[in-house]
């Protein structure tokens, strides 16, 4: 084991040496190697091309309930890096620490992406885009073009002081393609996100749907920004998987709730949060997703945990210690975006569950109302949350209307989730984007749902 | 570094430049009111970038031991690469700008302990249920850059943060309350922090349902910037000129803005974390007019996007992952006649916005914007009555900005990179469902 640094070829040892040199209640390192490409194109110019190696590790330590963390590009002395960050946590400790004790664990996983996008030479991506690229820049009325690529292969080790050791490989590709239309002052854009665990064949067929987007920034222009106020709306599964992260996803991560007693009651277990339909799943073992793993960046196996049950809440996401802290059982949802950073609580793939509706059942009898797709953004502060859709339109009478301006909405997690009145049948995954906390930004996950139609939802506009 | 600028050499490059970065930062951080954990991090990027029969190719590595790798991936990128349509610069002076303080590389980790604590202790006195977390910061980075013209540059930077955020909840009401400074000196005094954050607690005590309709809406400093500036620093950015997606492309003397209105990007201040004596790139920092009584001056380059432009640097090729690119320094809006209660009392019916959340997720090329009011109250004949929540603010920046309520008389620093005072809009769009 242990071909990932061959300076380390120790390392196994040292960690054994140093379980029984340090006294602490807990501690743990992390190494990690990645390799990346990324390839940017802004209109018809190559904007960038480069290719990165980064490597380092951390060491994180518990005595008393404290703890001290120390990151590292410099992998020389790490029994030095380990007694600091003890150290560390010795200074702030003052009570007993809670955290869940695992068995010991050793294992190697790596999950290998179909058409590994990591192996393949630059020539292939750059061809690819350009295709992509000039589809957008042929596309009459279209100013120009942004087209950032990514793709990267990060391994990692993680041993602790309970004896584990776990080598751990995964891929990742994302790409973002915006099509800018101008006319005067006014710009308008549209965009397509994916992403996919390093399988370069989920984005080698898109032409069709770049081209669809190119046309859809030139119709922008034309079309008319929404009257602000409270709509009946219907999202599609992309921009209902952001809100089912936004909305409620965000909420049920426990490192917000462990340690503030009035939200502890808000968030308390067998609370309804929507009607009998509504299912929320956070799941981190669904094969080739960019959010699954099989063990978190505390050593957790990854599971599925069901969050919202027949509109109930019935779990929350957790870390070794929130799940101490809580009396629940951990989840194994502790992850750092890398190295330079100590694991939070994080969420996985995380969607709705699909019910019986299909699309035109859910839209007949809508006689005014919104259909959103596709998706710019959302944040959330837990108990306000706005996404943004990238494409919307008018229903009237049960039947998609007029194109209107991408637009935001907005609202109360708590009358929001009580307000989904359908949900539809049509499930999907969307792998675009990441997610962002306390600093560590773009995380990957995906997340996803099916149709979904929420009453009185507020959106900005004129 | 000079090994690697020879090698780039040998392999064939016309010429190369090395970027070094080497960051020691310490944090200590309260959560739940309480002390949490203390964090060292110690990092290190070497970035290459070689220009090989005319193109540009980029690598990047974390570690200085394979010279040999770093310089083939950016020769293999060089390929592929843009064409390089700039010199990189040779022996320059630079100018004088203050960024490091010794007393910040040694600044005990228990007095930061004792800053953030009294930080929230203070918070608390005024409200007692409020749950703190805060976090005080220090780092210093050490910058070095070599090409192979002779161009060199080195220094080394301090920077010192401390910043705190308060969380209230009343039966299902949350109240988010928070502020931050950041400095390259010691920030010696939390009480402007806590002071600030009292004011928002105060302002928020009460609860007043949102007018609807197209009203006057005053931004505070952070709200200005939660609003305004991710599209502002799009629009003025070189790079989205160059290709077009700027509405601002091609108006240079013209007035867009309100005559009021003067903003500039500015790298040679004093202390502040933006700062310094020469860019990514090696030219050297300066003040740079973006709007000058409302008339749009200049857009910000780097060394190859001002290439394509033909124009020069801004002194603006600021990295980030290690490659340069057209990004600002930090940016400084003057002042003007009104101060902030006066301001208030001029407003029959309007809203106060500290936060407007998701705003940044828009159209932000296109300048249009939407956001919840994640912080913010209701004027009613001249006076704050109270916080306003399930609330959205939607408008466009450039009819926003051409055409100005009021313009503050008094600025502050915001996060560290951005001087602003607060503005009133005379007219946007406000939703809401009471």
């Amino acid at each position: 084991m242990n071909k990932l640094f061959p300076d380390q070829a120790n390392l196994r040892e040292l960690i054994a040496e140093a379980i029984k040199a340090f006294q602490a209640d807990y501690w743990e390192i992390h190494l990690e190697k990645t390799t990346a490409t990324s390839i940017q194109y802004r209109g018809r110019e190559l904007d960038s091309i480069r290719q990165t190696s980064s490597s380092g590790g951390n060491v994180r330590a518990l005595v008393k309930g404290g703890w001290g963390f120390v990151s590292f590009n410099q992998m020389d002395n790490l029994k030095d890096k380990i007694a600091l960050a003890i150290k560390q946590a010795q200074l702030v400790g003052k009570e007993i620490s809670q955290f869940v004790p695992m068995p010991p664990v050793e294992d190697f996983f790596a999950e290998t992406p179909a058409t590994d996008a990591s192996k393949l030479p630059l020539t292939a991506k750059k061809n690819l885009l350009e295709e992509y690229n000039g589809i957008i820049l042929s596309t009459p009325k279209i100013e120009t073009s942004n087209i950032v690529y990514h793709d990267s292969s990060k391994q990692t080790i993680f041993a602790n002081s309970e004896g584990s050791y776990i080598e751990q490989r995964k891929g990742g590709l994302a790409l973002r393609i915006t099509a800018v239309a101008r006319d005067g002052s006014d710009v308008q854009q549209a965009g397509l996100s994916l992403g996919s665990d390093g399988d370069f064949a989920e984005i080698s067929a898109l032409h069709h749907q770049v081209r669809e987007t190119a046309e859809l920034a030139v119709k922008f222009l034309s079309a008319p920004i929404v009257k602000s106020s409270e709509y009946t709306v219907i999202l599609d599964p992309v921009l209902a998987g952001v809100f089912t992260h936004e909305a409620f996803g965000h909420l049920s991560e426990s490192d917000f709730v462990y340690q503030n007693e009035p939200l502890k009651e808000i968030m308390r277990l067998e609370r309804r949060f929507g009607n009998e339909q509504l299912n929320i799943v956070d799941d981190a073992t669904i094969p080739h997703l960019r959010g699954s793993y099989k063990y978190d960046d505390e050593g957790v196996p990854g599971q599925k945990s069901y969050l919202i049950k027949e509109g109930r809440l019935v779990g929350r996401l957790h870390s070794r210690e929130t799940a101490a802290k809580m009396k629940e059982p951990p989840t194994g949802n502790a992850r750092a975006l890398n190295y330079h950073f100590p694991p939070i609580v994080r969420m996985t793939n995380t969607y709705i569950e699909p019910q019986a509706n299909s699309l035109s059942q859910m839209m007949s009898g809508i006689k005014e109302g919104i259909y959103v797709k596709n998706w710019y953004g959302g944040t959330t502060s837990m108990e306000m949350f706005t996404f943004s859709a990238g494409e919307a339109y008018f229903i009237r009478h049960g039947e998609i209307a007029e194109l209107l301006r991408p637009l935001v909405l907005t609202g109360n997690v708590f009358a929001t989730l009580m307000n989904i009145d359908a949900i539809g049948d049509d499930l999907k995954m969307n792998q675009g984007g990441g997610c962002g906390k306390g600093g560590q930004s773009p995380l990957p996950v995906s997340n996803g749902s099916p149709h979904i139609r929420i009453q009185h939802c507020l959106i900005g506009g004129k | 570094v000079e090994e690697i600028l020879s090698l780039a050499k040998r392999k064939g490059a016309e010429d190369a430049e090395v970027f070094l970065a080497v960051e020691e930062e310490t944090s200590v951080v309260f959560e739940a009111n309480r002390l949490k954990q203390i964090e060292n991090c110690q990092s290190m990027i070497v970035a290459l970038r070689v220009i090989k029969e005319s193109r540009i190719g980029f690598s990047s590595a974390t570690s200085l031991n394979d010279h040999k790798l770093l310089v083939e991936r950016a020769i293999e990128a060089a390929q592929f690469g843009p064409r390089a349509v700039f010199e990189l610069p040779s022996h320059i002076h630079y100018p004088k700008v203050r960024n490091y303080h010794h007393e910040v590389e040694t600044f005990p980790v228990e007095s930061m302990i004792s800053q953030a604590s009294s930080l929230i202790s203070s918070l608390r006195e005024h409200t007692p249920q409020l749950l703190c977390e805060a976090e005080v910061s220090k780092s210093v980075t050490t910058i070095q850059l070599l090409n192979s013209r002779g161009g060199e540059m080195e220094y080394r930077q301090t920077l010192f943060s401390l910043g705190v955020e308060g969380i209230l909840i009343r039966d299902e009401d949350m109240l988010f309350v928070g502020d931050s400074q950041s400095s390259c000196q010691l920030l010696s005094e939390p009480s402007k922090i806590s002071g600030s954050v009292v004011t928002q607690l105060e302002r928020a005590k009460r609860t007043a349902v949102a007018p609807i309709g197209r009203l006057p809406v005053i931004f505070t400093p952070l709200g200005l910037v939660s609003a305004f500036i991710a599209p502002l620093s799009s629009a003025f950015n070189g790079k989205v000129v160059l290709q077009g997606a700027s509405p601002l492309g091609g108006k240079v003397g013209e007035t867009v803005f309100d005559q009021r209105l003067s903003l500039w990007d500015n790298s040679l201040i004093d202390d502040s974390p933006g700062s310094y004596p020469g860019d990514g790139e090696g030219i050297p920092g300066q003040r740079t007019p973006l709007i000058e009584n409302g008339v749009v001056k200049n857009f910000l380059y780097d060394l190859q996007t001002a290439g394509l432009a033909g124009t020069t640097s801004t002194g603006n090729g600021i990295r980030s992952g290690g490659l340069p690119a057209p990004s600002i320094s930090s940016l400084i809006f003057a002042t003007g006649d009104t101060n902030l209660e006066e301001m208030i009392h001029n407003v029959k019916e309007g809203l106060l916005v500290e936060q407007l959340m998701g705003a940044e997720q828009t159209n932000i090329l296109g300048g249009e914007f939407s956001g919840n009011v994640l912080l913010g109250y209701k004027i009613e004949n001249g006076e704050i009555i109270g916080r306003v929540k399930n609330t959205v603010v939607s408008g466009n920046v450039y009819t926003a900005l051409a055409e100005l309520g009021a313009l503050g008389s008094e600025a502050r620093w915001v996060g560290g990179a951005i001087f602003a005072p607060p503005i009133c809009c005379a007219n946007l769009t406000i939703g809401s469902k009471g």
